[in-house]
């Protein structure tokens, strides 16, 4: 990412289904650590997330890319942890 | 739907109450064949009715609520109208009522002024502009007076249908 897009573009991307409980997880510990992110909304049917696919080697929401560090994951839990060990108090 | 885990919480709402007047609206209304202007009062008139705010027509929570509410077909046992309200256009109101083989008649509000009116809007968190209603529920008879009133705190969350059921069985 050049410069000139960095500070308008957030590194971290996340892959959400609207109201879907387990993206609003993440939703919440993105907000906790105050972190920017941009949202791509998928659809429910799974045939219908090739991009998720094609970023995380899986169809499921929600999935993460953080270019901060290079890491795509997905799984609210696994998520979740990350965040917390990447930018927790602990980190 | 048991969690281990939190979700988002929303901001306190300012709805009207249970014993209050509902506020009456103007929009399309949809079912499976055309949609024209009606008034929220030309419904009461003919009786009780069930308003039910729920997100825009996707797959996900859409369908989750509709078709529970389809399922228990509670205007087949009672005497209530049933109708929903999104922000979603006439066009894809159609195309959801066909898709979910339901009976029930959808408002259609894309600028979201009756979620002002009811005090229940929610701000799409990664959705730039779009605002809708925060899912709710409203049971009121044929002056338009609350006998009902269930609004999402959290997000998402979705109606208690044994709780609604238990207020129509008087009717």
């Amino acid at each position: 990412m050049s410069d000139s897009t960095a500070t308008t573009d957030p590194s971290i991307t996340l892959y959400r289904l609207q109201s879907c409980p387990f993206c609003e997880r993440v939703v919440r510990k993105l907000h906790e650590y105050d972190l920017d992110y941009r949202s791509r909304f998928v659809e429910a049917m799974h045939s219908e997330r090739d991009v998720v696919k094609r970023v995380s080697g899986k169809r499921t929401v929600p999935a993460i890319a953080d270019e901060n560090t290079g890491v795509t994951m997905s799984e609210s839990a696994n998520i979740v942890d990350y965040l917390d060990n990447t930018y927790g108090a602990e980190a | 739907m048991e969690l281990d885990f939190e979700v988002v919480d929303l901001d306190e709402s300012e709805h009207p109450e249970e014993g209050t007047e509902a506020p009456d609206f103007v929009r399309p209304l949809v079912n499976d064949e055309y949609w024209e202007d009606v008034a929220l009062s030309e419904l009461t008139a003919d009786g009780p009715v069930l308003l039910v705010f729920y997100t825009m027509d996707g797959d996900f929570p859409a369908t989750y609520i509709w078709n529970e509410l389809r399922d228990r077909a509670w205007d087949d046992d009672y005497d209530v109208t049933i109708v929903g309200l999104s922000i979603s256009s006439p066009y894809e109101h159609k195309t959801f009522i066909e898709e979910r083989e339901m009976d029930y008649r959808l408002f259609s509000d894309p600028q979201n002024g009756v979620a002002e009116e009811y005090g229940i809007v929610n701000d799409l968190d990664g959705m730039a502009g779009i605002s809708e209603p925060r899912p709710a529920v409203f049971l009121m008879d044929e002056e338009r007076r609350i006998q009902y009133a269930w609004v999402a705190q959290k997000w998402p969350e979705f109606p208690d249908y044994d709780e609604i059921q238990d207020e129509l069985d008087p009717l």
